[in-house]
């Protein structure tokens, strides 16, 4: 076997452009495309849903009626038309499986070629996993280890059957559902997510995870995850998205609630990869994310993502800091390539006394892409020795592509201590030349740069997600050597 | 009446007044007509997120000005920088002051607005410039209906204004309200340099709001120093746009400094048309009471290897609110642009509050921009420093607070004015300190 060389790699590269890009033929049952409160009934009706949720889906339909599309962000797209997306497609194989021997073959080829072999994953990584394709739930492992310590950790529907008293109470707390358009949407129509609850002083033993997948053509993707730390203890949830290489564009519109009550702590991870579009900017996924977290006393919920996909992102993950002492934290990796756009960031609400939030941002353009990042860091005239420190870098890779900031302070306690800075910048030719130097040639050595640009980020990821992220950055910016 | 009803029915009258070129005419009714269908800017407006001027618009003010007036020398020259020789451009209730002001068309033209609107021989410097870089929103399209009066300076090529240029709005409080809308155009030749200082001053407590605003204009290597003095009276409400066109290796410096007024806010724009240009932004702002005091700038990189610096500091006690909304805009063609923004604000009282905005909008990669931004409060050890070798607490914390705003002064080039403003620093900390340290 001849030695594996770095134009292998190379070429490797150009041709790896969306590897996640197939299309599973399963056989699945979607709904017919359009929205109206007949489809909210059928929705609820088919997840066998109580009352109170049906009544809350109507409710959420009709705010979203009254609502407009936002339009203040900085990406340019051409609107949904909400009337010709389906709203629920599951793939067919019902009843419920018991054990992962009965998942449809095809579906466990799917997730053969994602990389995520359910049942060597339940030997090897000791992850738990709840797998979402086209907003259904359709496998939940290691659910029994999980019982055994009072965790749940299941479906949201499977939640709402047979933990009504705890959804009932916290569905909507933190994302109410008049809080934007899509959240109110997603309210109406959500079909599927994770729901997880760590009792009073557990630490969950292993890192708990959704994975999320589009599958079908010309659906919406609603999935609604909530996530509920009860007091003292520690949860560390990971999230994971791909979808099939389209040329229209596919709309994903999630919504995740986390509550921390006093001195819980929860710790969420994503890595999107949603389907950019193509090199010519046709196609791909529009990600329009509501999530946001609730911290009690001492509580401390944190942020990290890597955002390498979707056409148009529009994420802004939010702490709500309402107990004094309570931490917020975000770490964020954005990367934009060809058309891709991305305007994300955070909002850090301050509201308790000594609490602390910390931002880090990272944005990476190359090509002909936009990156934003918008933040809000409010401190309440209550919020005594309120502290916050943020920093957004943005790195530029080519004179196409636009790195952007919009942070907004708002202080109205004297006791605040707040900080911001900003840099952009470009990779110098001294830092590519030294590596040049040394044997190691561009594309590498603007691998090498990125990540170490990122590292502050990555090194917040738990570690099996955090070698798969730095792939996707090499990935993402494969060719954009400028 | 609602002002916009009484501002759009006065036009007409105000034409008929001083309608005599129909070059401005056309810019006029355009203008007002675009006034009609925007209105006055509202909270919603993303730019006025922060600023709400409804309280403010509810007055009833007088359009003009029914009577002329006249001030004594005597009673007015506090607010002057008496202790240098300058030309002066004054005007009373927004007319005029002939005894007051000291002009000249001696090598180069500093004199009025209306002059230079209806002389022919100003006629192809107004056809260049003016309106040339006037955005056109709601109010600067307001003042641009209503343009008539203000300051007038044009300096040709390779001058050097050997006095600089006081530029001062009395209102005198003989209407009930009133509103102003002064017009400025500044234009300034190749090589030449100038430096102005413009003031707003109400002598009376009654409400005055004046919507101004003044064009720039740098040509090649020309040096303009501007210095803004915003302490006026606690009924009085400012809003001051100012746009800045630059020519390569311009050196344009603006200093704002706000002390007084109501409702204070300021709209900066410079653009930079050409290379090596340099812009330099600074600002103080030191409120109490109920007051709003808005710094809205805008710097736009348009050609490559310029620079720009942004240095705001803010000092906000009892109810005041302070709002900073900086935006640097640096286009596909600007290479090897060096953008910095910094905006440190220091919190004194609970009932204060501060709200934020730096922005960065960057489409070339070879640039060097940062911004920074603070709150917080005086350094406790520091304080404990000044205490403990018996300064007292009111003047160790305005000793303090004058070292927070030190270099945004350290840059003023007239040593009268810098005297001036630190005197106004130090009545306005409410010591009796000089801060000549």
């Amino acid at each position: 076997m001849s030695k594996y060389t770095e134009d292998d790699l190379r070429e490797e590269l150009k041709t790896k452009e969306y590897e996640y890009g197939f299309y599973t033929d399963i056989e699945s049952e979607t709904f017919p495309v359009g929205l109206n409160e007949d489809i909210v009934r059928a929705i609820s009706k088919k997840k066998e849903e109580p009352e109170w949720m049906t009544e809350w889906r109507l409710e959420a339909f009709k705010v979203w009626k009254e609502m407009i599309e936002p339009e203040w962000a900085n990406v340019h797209y051409e609107k949904p038309d909400f009337q010709a997306i389906s709203y629920y497609s599951a793939p067919n194989s019902k009843p419920k499986y018991d054990s992962i021997d009965e998942v449809d073959p095809e579906l466990l080829a799917t997730f053969e070629k994602l990389g995520i072999s359910l049942d060597e994953q339940k030997k090897l990584a000791g992850v738990a996993m709840d797998v979402v394709v086209d907003s259904v739930s359709v496998a939940t492992t290691f659910k029994k280890t999980l019982a055994e310590k009072g965790i749940i950790f299941c479906s949201i529907s499977e939640a709402i059957k047979e933990h009504p008293e705890l959804v009932k109470k916290h569905i909507g707390t933190v994302v109410p559902r008049t809080d934007n358009f899509y959240a109110a949407l997603n309210s109406a129509v959500f079909s599927d997510g994770s729901f997880c609850y760590i009792p009073k002083g557990v630490r969950c033993p292993m890192e708990l995870s959704t994975y999320f997948r589009i599958n079908q053509a010309g659906t919406g993707q609603f999935e609604r995850t909530l996530v509920i730390a009860d007091e003292g203890s520690y949860v560390s949830y990971l999230e994971g998205c791909t979808a099939p290489s389209r040329d229209e564009n596919q709309l994903h519109a999630a919504v995740v609630e986390l509550i921390a009550l006093d001195d819980a702590e929860i710790k969420y991870s994503t890595v999107q990869n949603w389907y950019p579009g193509n090199a010519e900017g046709k196609g791909g996924v529009f990600n329009f994310v509501t999530k946001r977290g609730l911290c009690e006393t001492n509580a401390k919920i944190s942020w990290t993502q890597v955002e390498t996909g979707s056409a148009v992102t529009w994420k802004y993950p939010s702490c709500v800091l309402k107990g004094n002492n309570s931490v917020g934290e975000f770490y964020s990796i954005a990367v934009t390539n060809n058309f891709q756009q991305a305007d994300t960031g955070t909002k850090m609400i301050h509201l308790g006394k000594n609490t602390k939030s910390t931002i880090i941002s990272k944005g990476i353009s190359a090509g002909k892409s936009q990156n934003s990042y918008r933040g809000l860091v409010q401190i309440n005239s209550r919020a005594d020795n309120a502290r916050n420190f943020s920093q957004c870098d943005s790195l530029l890779m080519g004179n196409e592509c636009g790195a952007h900031t919009f942070p907004y302070i708002e202080a109205k306690n004297k006791t605040a201590q707040i900080e911001h800075e900003a840099t952009t910048s470009k990779i110098g030719e001294d830092q590519i030349f030294y590596c040049n130097q040394r044997g190691i040639d561009t594309e590498k050595a603007i691998a090498l740069i990125v990540n170490g640009f990122s590292k502050e980020v990555l090194n917040k990821l738990p570690m099996e997600f955090a070698v798969e992220a730095q792939k996707l950055l090499e990935i993402s910016l494969e060719g954009s050597v400028g | 009446m609602e002002l916009k009803e009484k501002l759009l029915s006065s036009f007409l009258a105000f034409e008929n007044q001083v309608d005599v070129d129909t070059y401005v005419h056309d810019i006029r009714s355009n203008a007002i007509k675009a006034f009609e269908t925007k209105g006055f800017p509202n909270k919603k407006d993303e730019a006025w997120k922060y600023t709400s001027l409804n309280k403010i618009l509810k007055e009833d003010y007088s359009v003009f000005s029914k009577e002329e007036n006249a001030l004594e020398y005597s009673d007015v020259k506090k607010y002057f920088i008496h202790d240098i020789d300058s030309y002066k451009i004054i005007f009373i209730d927004g007319k005029y002051s002939s005894h007051l002001s000291e002009t000249t068309h001696e090598g180069m033209d500093v004199c009025l607005m209306s002059a230079a609107l209806t002389k022919p021989k100003y006629r192809l410097v107004i056809e260049n410039y003016f309106n040339k870089i006037a955005k056109d929103d709601s109010l600067a399209s307001l003042n641009t209906a209503f343009s008539h009066e203000g300051a007038f300076i044009n300096i040709p090529k390779n001058k050097l204004a050997e006095k600089p240029i006081q530029i001062i709005h009395f209102s005198t409080g003989n209407e009930a309200a009133l509103m102003l809308q002064p017009r400025n155009l500044i234009v300034v030749g190749e090589n030449s340099h100038v430096q102005i200082i413009e003031r707003h001053q109400s002598l009376t407590s009654n409400p005055v709001l004046t919507n101004s605003v003044t064009e720039i204009f740098a040509n090649k290597r020309a040096i303009v120093d501007y210095y803004k003095v915003q302490n006026d009276e606690q009924n009085a409400s400012l809003i001051d746009n100012t746009y800045i066109n630059q020519k390569q290796q311009s050196h344009v410096s603006l200093h704002t400094f706000s002390f007084g007024g109501k409702l204070t806010r300021n709209n900066l724009n410079f653009y930079q048309n050409g290379e090596r240009i340099d812009s330099t932004l600074k600002g103080v702002t030191i409120i109490g009471d109920k007051q709003h005091v808005d710094h809205n700038t805008l710097v736009h990189h348009i050609e490559p290897n310029c620079e720009s610096h942004q240095d705001y500091k803010g000092i906000f006690g009892d109810n005041s609110t302070g709002v900073f909304n900086g935006k640097v805009v640096v286009e596909k063609e600007a290479q090897k642009t060096n953008a910095f923004q910094a905006n440190n604000n220091i919190l004194v009282s609970d009932k204060a509050s501060i709200n934020t905005k730096p922005q960065l909008e960057i489409f070339a990669d070879d640039v060097k921009c940062s911004h920074g931004c603070t709150i917080g409060q005086l350094d406790e050890s520091a304080m404990f420093y000044l205490r403990s070798r018996g300064i007292p607490e009111k003047e160790a914390k305005a000793l303090l607070m004058y070292a927070f705003a030190n270099n945004v002064l350290e840059s003023v080039k007239i040593p009268q004015l810098k005297k001036r403003i630190t005197k106004l620093i130090a009545n306005k900390l409410g010591v009796n300190i000089g801060f000549d340290l």
